[in-house]
């Protein structure tokens, strides 16, 4: 009996081994087209302007674009060209983004921002010269694209699971099933049961299990340097913040009195911090939004993170190999070992910030749903 | 710093997809997913109360065994000692029959010696008494063969019989 229940507690580490293995190759692959295609970007922008700039490339890399670069092979560029949807002074302009050229070119006025805040983002410039964005830029980007692909990985992958449950009615889980099943465990007992207690938590599985995977799978693809992979979406705010939002509506919507009593008028607490100045129900009130904006800054911050770290690594192989090509070979070694030791960092880092935005929307939510224990 | 600058258009992207999938997913993939690990855990819960269940008796029919088999050593012990008590009292009956036959035979052995015995002494009486007879007649013939022994021999007869 007390083996049998070893065993079952090892099933969860034997799942992370076994994605470590089953990743390992991917990445280190990945790290190797990473090196290719920078090299080829590297020379296609020293025909340009005979300048790399480590910085203005990493930001390429880890913001949304509006095609999806895949490879560039001499001077030709292969990308997956996206429609671009504006709306703007009162009418709709829909074309693709390969009308910009590789964003060299502009379209009926409308090109995309080389300048700090909008960088990257269509704009157009007003009758002072200076860039504003259109009044509604809806276009399906890079990491739009990516993002239902997720979507689409997702459902396919758990609807099939679901079948195999069906189909394989108290049996023990197999294959894909049987890889899944210790997080979804995991998430169910050790997240939603454990935070939200176990009267409510049912109610709240199904959104914690879609962000938990959600934010997996995208962190996981996000280590990946080419298409499918490569888009940097958990490490989008848009991205976090939607998710992070709908963990505040749901919080809201399902606070009941004792939460709301807790913010205005917090029990235990002297009244001189509620009378005449209302400092504590202030500060609860600001909690209630920091909450949400805390946990939409911390998985952006950390996956982005992770990513301009790696980039870094690379760039410094071009930004030696700039002063000697022995040199940038010499940092090559050192460079790509780090990156290395970077992406199985991400890959850890990956697993934790989705265990850690699902966990503490399920506590926000535990928090929004106790009753009474004074 | 457009890296903190979110393009609305994926904010409204990501809401309707991610809405999508939460909406797919929950009636689709969790659901199912949920109600059959559920089910898993009860049937599971069940056997192993099942299980505790077979236990407790099998452990209940051991008991039962032990008690019959006891039970059974004990009458099977009844049972020979009834037997064996049986076996002595016939032993003994038998015995005593035996006894009581053998000296019913001598008995009636020793009854047939002695009547026989009797019968041979009657027998050598009778002859005695008929060859006494005969003697006596013979002796008497010898004796009152004249008549004057005769008269004298009635008449101490006489004698005698009226003494008497």
């Amino acid at each position: 009996m007390s083996d049998k229940s070893a065993v079952i507690k090892r099933l969860p580490s034997l799942g992370l081994l076994l994605l470590f293995i089953f990743f390992v190759p991917a990445s280190f692959f990945g790290q190797h087209e990473e090196e290719v295609h920078l090299m080829t970007g590297e020379e296609h922008q020293k025909v340009e302007e005979e300048e790399f700039k480590a910085g203005e490339m990493i930001i390429e890399h880890i913001t949304d674009a509006y095609e999806w670069h895949l490879i560039t092979v001499g001077d030709h560029h292969y990308s997956i060209y996206l429609p671009v949807i504006l709306y703007d002074e009162g009418a709709w302009h829909v074309f693709m983004s390969s009308k910009f050229h590789h964003e060299h070119d502009n379209y009926k006025g409308y090109f995309i921002s080389k300048n700090d805040m909008n960088a990257g983002k269509i704009v157009k410039l007003d009758s002072d010269g200076n860039e504003i964005r259109p009044t509604l830029d809806i276009s399906f980007t890079k990491n739009v694209l990516a993002i239902f692909m997720v979507m689409i990985l997702m459902i396919a992958v758990f609807v099939s699971i679901a079948k195999s449950y069906q189909k394989r009615r108290d049996h023990a889980p197999k294959g894909l099933q049987s890889f899944m099943e210790p997080l979804i465990l995991f998430i169910r007992d050790d997240v939603a049961k454990a935070s939200i207690g176990e009267k409510r938590y049912e109610k709240y599985v199904p959104f914690l299990l879609t962000i938990f995977f959600f934010i997996l799978f995208n962190n996981l693809l996000g280590i990946v340097p080419f298409f499918p992979g490569g888009a940097n979406i958990t490490g989008n705010i848009g991205v976090t913040g939607v998710l992070a939002v709908f963990t505040f509506i749901i919080t809201t919507v399902s606070g009941n009195k004792n939460y709301w009593t807790h913010i205005i008028n917090a029990p235990g607490v002297p009244w001189w911090l509620k009378i005449p100045v209302p400092l504590m129900p202030i500060v609860e009130i600001m909690g209630v939004f920091t909450k949400p904006f805390v946990l939409m800054v911390r998985l952006f911050a950390n996956i982005s993170a992770g990513h301009i770290i790696i980039l870094g690594f690379i760039s410094l192989i071009f930004i030696f190999g700039k002063m000697s090509l022995g040199l940038g070979y010499g940092v090559s070694v050192v460079s790509v070992g780090f990156s290395i030791f970077m992406d199985f960092l991400e890959l850890l880092v990956a697993f934790i910030q989705a265990y850690v935005f699902t966990l503490l929307s399920a506590l926000y939510f535990g928090m929004a749903t106790e009753e009474t224990h004074h | 710093m457009s890296l903190i600058n979110p393009g609305f258009g994926l904010v409204i992207w990501m809401t309707i997809a991610f809405l999508v999938v939460l909406f797919v997913l929950k009636k689709y993939a969790w659901k199912p997913i949920m109600n059959a690990l559920k089910e898993r855990e009860d049937s599971i819960e069940e056997a192993l109360r099942a299980a505790d269940r077979a236990k407790e008796e099998m452990k209940e029919m051991k008991l039962d065994n032990e008690k019959l088999l006891r039970e059974a050593k004990d009458e099977r012990d009844a049972i020979l000692r009834e037997a064996r008590k049986v076996k002595d009292k016939i032993i003994e009956e038998a015995k005593e029959q035996a006894g009581k036959e053998a000296s019913n035979i001598v008995e009636s052995a020793k009854e047939r010696i002695e009547n026989e015995k009797k019968a041979a002494l009657t027998e050598i009486k009778n002859t005695i008494a008929v060859y006494s007879i005969k003697i006596s007649e013979k002796v008497l013939r010898e004796e009152l063969k004249d008549k004057k022994k005769q008269e004298e021999y009635i008449q101490r007869l006489l004698k005698e019989t009226s003494l008497n």
